[in-house]
């Protein structure tokens, strides 16, 4: 890549710089992008061992392979990095390739705060990961934080709080950078309803950031004096209230689901078209929809906690109110499956994934609407029915995207083209193999298995081994993934400027792999 | 000012912010230690470099933006950054002013025993009665006295208003080419706000010794401190921002229609001014 880079860079009055410095110091958005997506790649696999490690346990009953504690770190620490450091660091990387190409600027707004954000990360990172070695062991008490339990952890506690906010500070600024590109750095011509959907998403996931990890960076500081500065917030004792941590960490928590789907849906609509050869169904519907999930997203919070003990009025309000958010996510839904009506499809491996995408996305979708019906909600809550539903959505949903979105731009990032019979048998491989993991864990909390348990009844069993084996079959087939993906990026067969036959949009107007900066002069958008 | 670029300017790759991640991670490291029984060393270290980052980079900034390298569209980035900035600070302290409201409407009355909370109050702290301020049914932290709101911080509230106007006029000066009078009005706005700190330390010195009114007395004291110690840190942070500000516009850097840097300031003043009276009028007066 480098070195393709470099002879695309005559031209311009500096290049990339050499070596490790190169990526140490670069301001450029493409070298960011990447080292954002090998960073989240790297922090899939140890957060997908972690889950390799949770379905070995939970492949028979009884007390296998490892301590109960140790059990709950790993459910804890799966959860962070997978969702800190594996899926935003991937679609921020997407974001900071792909923006300045999509809407004619020649890098980010402010490439400095851009390295910044990124290289946070590594040192957050490897903070809650050292945690394991500390006293008293690492993070144990679920992902969520919730207080009192999460005060009984030992000397990592405070490393664990400072982890979360440097993640934030990261976000935020990342985000900052995200909205003033989008809004400053526009080609002439390039009117905002005229952006690729991928940066409409990103505009308003970049918006629920900058509003919610404040308030998590809020509710973490809470819970830091109350362990060390004698505060009360979480202490009933001292007039606060342990319930109160969990509506502050939700209202950042229901909008963080969506910053994890909204780019999400601007990859689908970029590559449905594509691939169906037709335009987007749908444009301003799609817009308009996707505001309308944001602004949805900050009056839903309290769905997460319909069994803590909230005055009926309360449970009435945010049930009715997240059962909407299925009008505009089912309008998306409808909007892709139009596109692709009469289309003259092909199945290139983006689109495999884009369509596995919409259907698995789609069933974490309808598990979620059953979730929101509070009364029901008492009977699925803290069972396996919900881990069912979040890793429909945000494995087979969020993940899913990026793989889509890597097939899809990857010749464009490299200049050659990845393997297509491979990556067919990649998306084969992890679609059934993740079907076998997720979808029995839907009988097994309907049938009343709670989850971040590391033993269960026996009558749990035939269905936990089943769900085993589907977890090692996908964790294996991603191997493939990294192998299609670094092979890609070594060599193979050279890809067109456009790549794709109906691929549309200002980054395919570029030459594969694109100039080190990307448009020095601002094209003309019609 | 020496002629300004046409193209967008994208800097050379930079290493104040590898220094800077390193500074942010050393003093977060340095603070978690700290709080796990060690000393401030590594604490200090990490605020070290995270001063001489600022110093380095913000050096850097500003002679390229003398040296005429930023267009009007750099200068619109730094403006709108800024801006979703003091927003994301809005929602930092929103939080906390959520747990106060959250506290203060529904959880204290919950504990009362109104509503919800009647089967708690019956079996768990039946002899609870006390509406807020409260330091709650364990009367955790001893016996306290509220802080009034007609004393000092009815006069700070005047100091940073009036620091409002000052800062104002300043901006004002600066458009006309007054010199002389934008560093005046700017190092009154300073000691306006340099005042107001100190009048603040002096009223938790009271509440500690006198008031018996601490960050440990339960949810008033925990919302009292917190809400105004986060305030008084971001009064402090804007303080060493406008003493830079006049320092920068003594030495002539700013022109009447190029001076992000002080308009920056000026914007983040006024949200540590309206957060005030957010405070003065939910935690002291109501």
């Amino acid at each position: 890549m480098s070195t393709a880079a470099a002879t695309h860079d005559e031209h311009h009055d500096h290049g990339p710089a050499k070596g490790l410095m190169r990526w140490i110091t670069t301001t450029n958005h493409k070298d960011i992008g990447s080292l954002y997506l090998l960073f989240a790649l790297l922090m899939f696999f140890i957060g997908g061992a972690m889950a390799m490690v949770i379905r070995a346990e939970l492949f028979q009953p009884g007390m296998q392979l490892v301590q109960p504690e140790f059990f709950n770190s790993m459910t804890t620490v799966h959860a962070l990095v997978m969702i800190f450091g594996a899926v935003m660091p991937a679609f921020t990387g997407l974001a900071n390739w792909l923006i300045p190409m999509m809407i004619g600027a020649p890098d980010m707004a402010l490439p400095r705060l851009n390295n910044f954000s990124f290289w946070i990360l590594p040192f957050a990172f490897t903070m809650l990961l050292l945690t394991f070695f500390m006293d008293g062991g690492a993070p144990a008490g679920g992902w969520t934080l919730y207080p009192p339990l999460v005060l009984q952890l030992g000397e990592a506690f405070p490393f664990m709080i400072f982890a979360i906010h440097l993640m934030g500070i990261s976000s935020i600024m990342g985000s900052i950078n995200v909205i003033v590109t989008i809004l400053n750095m526009r080609a002439p011509g390039m009117t905002l309803m005229k952006m690729p959907l991928f940066v409409w998403t990103w505009l308003i996931t970049a918006y629920l950031l900058i509003a919610t990890m404040p308030v998590l960076a809020g509710a973490v500081t809470m819970l830091l004096t109350d362990k060390f500065a004698g505060t009360s917030f979480f202490s009933a004792a001292g007039g606060g209230d342990p319930v109160m941590f969990q509506h502050i960490f939700w209202f950042f928590g229901h909008p963080e689901v969506y910053i994890l789907i909204l780019p999400a849906f601007g990859v689908v609509s970029a590559i449905v078209p594509t691939f169906a050869r037709k335009p987007l169904f749908g444009y301003s519907s799609m817009v308009y929809a996707t505001a309308s999930i944001a602004f949805l997203s900050f009056i839903v919070w309290a769905h997460h906690m319909f069994t803590v003990g909230m005055p009926v009025v309360g449970e009435l309000f945010f049930m009715y109110a997240t059962m909407m958010i299925a009008v505009p996510t089912g309008v998306k839904v409808f909007n892709w499956v139009s596109t692709m009506w009469k289309g003259s499809m092909t199945f290139e491996t983006p689109m495999l994934f884009a369509i596995g995408f919409i259907f698995m996305f789609t069933i974490g979708g309808f598990s979620g609407l059953m979730l929101a019906i509070a009364p029901a909600d008492f009977q699925y809550h803290d069972t396996y029915f919900v881990v069912a539903h979040f890793h429909y959505v945000l494995v087979t949903g969020a993940i899913y995207s990026i793989m889509a979105a890597t097939y899809y731009w990857l010749p464009k990032w490299t200049g050659n083209m990845y393997n297509e019979t491979l990556g067919k048998w990649h998306f084969w491989i992890s679609t059934i193999s993740v079907n076998v993991l997720f979808f029995p864990q839907h009988f097994l909390g309907l049938a009343g298995m709670p989850r971040r348990i590391p033993d269960y009844s026996v009558q749990f069993a035939d269905w936990n081994m089943v769900s085993s084996i589907g977890g090692f079959v996908f964790g294996a087939s991603q191997l493939l993934f990294a192998f299609i993906v670094f092979k890609t990026i070594r060599g193979g067969e050279k890809a067109s400027s456009q790549v794709w036959e109906g691929a549309k949009g200002l980054e395919w107007t570029l030459s594969s792999p694109p100039p080190y900066h990307s448009f020095t002069q601002a094209p003309e958008v019609k | 000012m020496a002629h300004t670029s046409d193209h967008y300017y994208v800097p050379h790759g930079s290493h104040w912010p590898i220094v800077a991640s390193v500074g942010l991670t050393t003093g977060v490291v340095g603070a978690a230690l700290a709080f796990n029984g060690a000393n401030l060393m590594v604490l200090m270290v990490g605020l070290a470099i995270i001063a001489f980052m600022m110093f380095g980079w913000f050096s850097t900034v500003i002679k390229e933006s003398l040296g005429g390298m930023y267009n009007e569209q750099v200068d619109r980035s730094f403006r709108q950054g800024m801006m979703w900035f003091i927003f994301s600070e809005v929602m930092f302290f929103a939080a906390f002013f959520g747990a106060l409201f959250y506290a203060r409407v529904l959880s204290v009355p919950w504990l009362l025993g109104v509503d919800t909370g009647a089967a708690t109050h019956q079996l768990l702290w039946s002899g609870y009665n006390e509406a807020w301020p409260t330091n709650g049914p364990g009367d955790v932290g001893g016996q306290f006295e509220t802080m009034g709101a007609w004393g000092i911080p009815a006069l700070n509230t005047v100091l940073l208003l009036t620091s409002g106007v000052t800062v104002t006029l300043a901006h004002w000066a600066l458009k006309a080419r007054d010199q002389a009078k934008t560093v005046l009005w700017l190092a009154a706005t300073v000691l306006l706000g340099a005042t107001f700190l100190g009048f603040q330390a002096y009223e938790y010195i009271h509440a500690y010794s006198e008031l018996n009114l601490t960050l440990g007395s339960g949810i008033y004291g925990s919302t009292f401190f917190m809400l105004t110690g986060f305030h008084g840190f971001h009064v402090t942070i804007g303080t060493v921002m406008l003493l830079v500000i006049t320092l920068r516009a003594a030495k002539g850097h700013f022109t009447p229609d190029r001076h992000f840097a002080f308009e920056g300031v000026a914007w983040y003043w006024h949200f540590v001014d309206v957060v005030w009276l957010g405070l003065f009028i939910f935690v002291y007066v109501l």
